[in-house]
């Protein structure tokens, strides 16, 4: 005979919540690793948000004196072949790195929903058109096609985000369509449909708050590959161009002469992209397992 | 099936005409062309000069001359000459592609060896620690870029062995090869297996909750009965799916890692291709890929439905 302890099974249920504190301490009880990709990314942002205030050296600031310095009290990551702080770079870099995240994410989300959306809801020409324009764009790797497209654009910030962007499209349209073509055949879009509304209105009020669980769950994990891509494609030169500070580009700057005598300069700028990169995957882990939990595993 | 098979066919084609069209305008779009960078490094600018050099390469024409020309030549077997080497392209592409195929088989190889057990392990084991660790790792492998995976390794072998193994000379014979393939394919192979893994756990818990595993251990079957025999076989269908279009696109992993080795495959070549402009290199290897890609995809549909009788084909 199994014996229910009925205590543990109640607070395991979230009974007997009190307060803001109580619900943050079973939150992070019940997905520890949600907690932890949550504070990772608030970590992160803050540093973007107040990088002048947390590194007090400049981060374009040259100083031959120090060049290749080791970690030291006033540099606490070293500093690079030019005597910039690495610190500071580092700090400033989350900047660039983020900023390039969440706009390719955003950009490539909103075309992707409206293309994902229209397709789904219009069929025909449309639809057959799109379909055949997203079977183009998913023929190559991600990273294949963001190499080439910026490439084509020309090294700046704005084109590394478009870039980036343009590749992620594909799958939230997907996404996006799929869910369209189940939900315009429910009842309650009928009922909207019935009661008179334009089908604009019954797209946007009914059909696309109902994609928004799947559409959060890919958004997250598209933002840590935009991450890893735009650090890539600063690696390899095709990225942020100087004078913002890219983790990628510090990579490939420093990596290939300097990684015998100044291993700083390579594990710092890559543990920052890991880093982030592990937030944001934890992050879409949990709210995958939150938002969708059919999918949990 | 075979209405099916046309017609799937006939997309594939589709897609890749699509394509052609697409990387060839995205090519000219690119500010500058090979007659700019050559003569940027020369220093100095004589348009006589330049304008006679763009004339001889076609670069003068319309585009869709241009475009037209290309996609005759391809039909022909006919890839055109690197503006770089000025080889032909398919001299100059032939060399490279093993290697880039070798690695690209190595890691998948490797990914597959311990993204599968361990997805598994992860998934009989659900919610204990072994699991916790195993997920972590996995998704680290998500997370770290391949290139500083590559970078870190080099730096560890300095420190342990004091020497590289980076491409110098080409490997003597097929051990060396091996030997020197093992680390970059490990470092690309990483992320695949990590995705694998996930994958493979995931859908191993899927099954694991269905109405005949039950069945199968009220009959008293054991455990590893169970798990390998009855829940294993079942949740490898989609796990094939990710392993055959992980194979398309293990490229994008090799692109940097052949870069941080200094490996001369077609991954790294595509990259110093695109820098240079030069359109028949970057071109033909893009059709390639995509061709590699769209190939891959169908086999991944057919595999799918000789394990899976119930999948039928054709609306």
């Amino acid at each position: 005979m199994v014996q229910i302890d009925q205590q543990a099974e109640l607070a395991r249920a979230g009974a007997n919540i009190e307060g803001r504190w109580d619900a943050i301490v079973h939150f992070s009880k019940n997905f520890p690793l949600a907690v932890t990709g949550i504070v990772i990314v608030i970590v992160f942002v803050v540093m973007a948000l107040f990088a002048e205030l947390i590194a007090s050296h400049d981060p374009v600031q040259t100083n031959s004196a120090l060049s290749l310095g080791a970690p030291s009290a006033d540099n606490i990551m070293g500093n690079d072949m030019m005597g910039r702080d690495m610190f500071a770079r580092i700090v400033h870099g989350s900047r660039i790195s983020l900023i390039v995240g969440v706009a390719s994410t955003l950009l490539g989300g909103a075309i992707g929903v409206f293309i994902g959306l229209m397709s789904g809801y219009l069929l025909g020409w449309f639809d057959l058109i799109m379909q055949r324009i997203i079977d183009i764009m998913q023929a190559l790797p991600l990273l294949v096609l963001a190499l080439v497209m910026a490439a084509s654009l020309g090294p700046s910030l704005e084109n590394t985000i478009i870039a980036i962007s343009i590749p992620l499209v594909p799958r939230v349209a997907r996404v996006v369509r799929s869910s369209t073509l189940a939900l315009r055949e429910m009842p309650f879009v009928e009922a909207a449909r019935a009661a008179g509304m334009v089908e604009l209105r019954v797209a946007i009020r009914h059909v696309l708050p109902n994609t928004l669980a799947p559409l959060i769950v890919l958004a997250t994990a598209q933002l840590g590959a935009a991450i890893l891509v735009e650090a890539s494609l600063s690696f390899l030169g095709l990225g942020v161009p100087e004078p913002h500070p890219s983790w990628g580009r510090m990579l490939s700057e420093n990596a290939a002469e300097y990684a015998r005598v100044a291993p700083w300069l390579v594990i710092f700028p890559g543990l920052a992209i890991s880093l982030v990169v592990f937030g944001t995957n934890l992050l879409g882990d949990a709210l995958r397992d939150i938002l969708d939990p059919r999918q949990r595993g | 099936m075979a209405t099916y098979l046309v017609k799937r066919f006939l997309l594939m084609l589709l897609t890749l005409i699509g394509m052609s069209i697409i990387i060839f305008v995205l090519l000219r779009m690119m500010p500058g062309n090979i007659v700019d960078i050559m003569f940027d490094s020369a220093g100095f600018v004589d348009p006589t000069e330049k304008a006679e050099i763009e004339k001889e390469l076609g670069l003068d024409r319309p585009i869709p001359v241009q475009y037209m020309d290309w996609i005759i030549g391809l039909l022909k077997w006919d890839l055109g000459f690197s503006y770089v080497s000025e080889m032909p392209a398919a001299d100059e592409l032939g060399p490279r592609i093993p290697i880039t195929a070798k690695l690209a088989v190595m890691a998948l190889g490797f990914s597959v060896l311990f993204g599968v057990p361990l997805g598994v392990i992860s998934a009989v084991k659900q919610d204990t620690a072994l699991d916790y660790t195993l997920r972590v790792i996995s998704l680290s492998g998500l997370s770290l870029p391949s290139f500083w995976l590559a970078l870190l390794i080099l730096m560890a072998s300095l420190a342990l062995f004091g020497d590289i193994p980076i491409y110098t000379d080409p490997p003597e014979n097929l051990w060396d090869e091996l030997l020197l393939y093992t680390i970059p394919a490990a470092a690309v192979g990483f992320r695949s297996s990590a995705l694998i893994m996930r994958l493979t756990r995931s859908s191993m818990l899927e099954v694991l909750r269905q109405d005949y595993i039950r069945t199968a251990r009220s009959k008293g079957a054991s455990e590893n009965s169970v798990n390998y025999s009855h829940a294993l076989k079942n949740a490898f269908l989609p796990v094939t799916t990710i392993i055959g279009i992980e194979a398309a696109f293990l490229i994008g992993g090799l692109i940097i890692t052949e870069t941080v080795f200094n490996i001369p495959g077609v991954a790294h070549f595509l990259v110093e291709a695109i820098l240079m402009r030069d359109y028949p290199i970057v071109q033909n290897l893009v059709m390639l890929i995509a061709l590699i890609v769209v190939t891959v995809n169908f086999i991944v549909d057919l595999t799918y439905g000789a394990l899976d009788p119930r999948i039928k084909y054709g609306e």
